[in-house]
């Protein structure tokens, strides 16, 4: 499915520019799309080393545990096939906590250590596990309760009240992140039968 | 909400200042731990660089095509047929961009805030689309890809789908609480 999306966006994005008389466009947008791949991939191994190097001091203090311990329970009862102690849990509730705080450039390391403690749990290493799957729902579904970005557009574009959208924004996440787990709660239980 | 968004800013430098200050109590060597866990975030960085430029390139020639504007002219009609707002169309381009690409998305929303106005019907919807949906498209084909996995099985439908709720679910807010 990924193949063809991918191949589908190139293939429309050339034609389209060609019926619209502006082909040259699409060189400049190749190259300037692959230098800003580096761009993002060089910015994040800055905030992710920082993160990864709070998240190791975290660790060794046994705060990571700790907060698994807390909320472990709710979450694990999403990842049945973890193991009791897995180190997955700590990454996945830093990351769905830096998601809830709208803290975007934080949640990315976290998630991306999760998904390589997952992927230590993973019986077959290329196809994604059930935890992941879910994971990845919640991750991407996850309730915001404060849109960080879009509250200072706001606020620059002289808005009465910018804040005035984070009560609609949680009743959307809310919803899409419930529908989320439930269809892949379903999911999961037809496989498995 | 003023709670919030005061959490929201004291986060981070609570957390730079709380976790290293009770490791240190803790008789970690705070330093020397810090260090061995950056090392990671080099590593994971080159890791995802292929799937990065891969993705991005593909999006960027679609987005910059003007294929998006295309759809959504198209669509108009459609919109005034369900008795919505006649603005309603502008709000397509970023539906779609959403789940491929967050700085064009966010391009996108601040383009319609600016147009609109941030209080407008238009605005409010796209600030609401904005922080409800991910660029889930982008997170899967990356994060997957960090790892090596090449067969999603139905994640992308599940994170997609969650989407369409998201979205459907700020159009029926938006238009029920500011309308």
């Amino acid at each position: 499915m990924v193949n063809l999306i991918w191949l589908l966006m190139l293939v429309t994005g050339i034609i389209v520019s060609g019926l619209n008389g502006h082909i040259e466009s699409v060189t400049t947008s190749a190259m300037k799309a692959a230098e800003l791949g580096v761009e993002v991939a060089i910015e994040l191994i800055g905030v992710m080393s920082l993160w990864l190097g709070l998240m190791r001091l975290a660790e060794e203090a046994g705060f990571i545990k700790g907060i698994s311990r807390l909320f472990g329970p709710a979450i694990r009862r999403l990842f049945p096939s973890l193991k009791q102690d897995s180190p997955a849990l700590g990454a996945i509730i830093m990351n769905l906590s830096a998601n809830i705080l709208g803290l975007g450039n934080a949640a990315t390391p976290f998630g991306l250590k999760a998904m390589q403690e997952l992927q230590k749990e993973n019986p077959t290493p290329d196809v994604a596990s059930p935890a992941m799957i879910t994971f990845l729902a919640l991750n991407t579904s996850c309730i915001t309760l404060i849109p960080a970005t879009i509250i200072g557009v706001r606020l620059k574009a002289n808005s009465v009240n910018p804040t005035e959208i984070i009560g609609t924004t949680i009743v959307a996440t809310g919803c899409s992140m419930t529908i989320a787990i439930i269809v892949d709660y379903l999911i999961r239980h037809r496989r498995r039968k | 909400m003023k709670v919030i968004a005061e959490i929201s800013r004291w986060a981070i430098p609570l957390l730079l200042l709380l976790i290293p200050v009770l490791a240190y109590l803790r008789k970690v060597p705070v330093y020397e731990s810090f260090v061995a866990g950056a090392e990671e975030g080099f590593i994971t960085g080159v890791r995802i660089l292929p799937f990065l430029i891969g993705m991005l390139v593909a999006i960027r020639v679609f987005v910059d095509s003007g294929a998006l504007e295309t759809v959504s002219h198209w669509l108009q009609p459609l919109f005034a047929l369900l008795g919505l707002d006649p603005n309603f169309a502008a709000i397509i381009p970023l539906a779609i961009m959403r789940p491929l690409s967050g700085s064009g998305a966010l391009g996108v929303a601040t383009q319609l805030i600016n147009q609109y106005g941030p209080d407008s019907y238009i605005g409010r919807l796209a600030s609401t689309l904005q922080g409800s949906t991910d660029t889930t498209f982008f997170v899967l084909t990356v994060y997957f890809g960090s790892v090596g996995i090449k067969k999603y099985r139905y994640a992308l439908k599940l994170g997609l789908l969650a989407d369409a709720i998201g979205l459907i679910v700020s159009v029926w807010i938006v238009t029920k609480v500011f309308h």
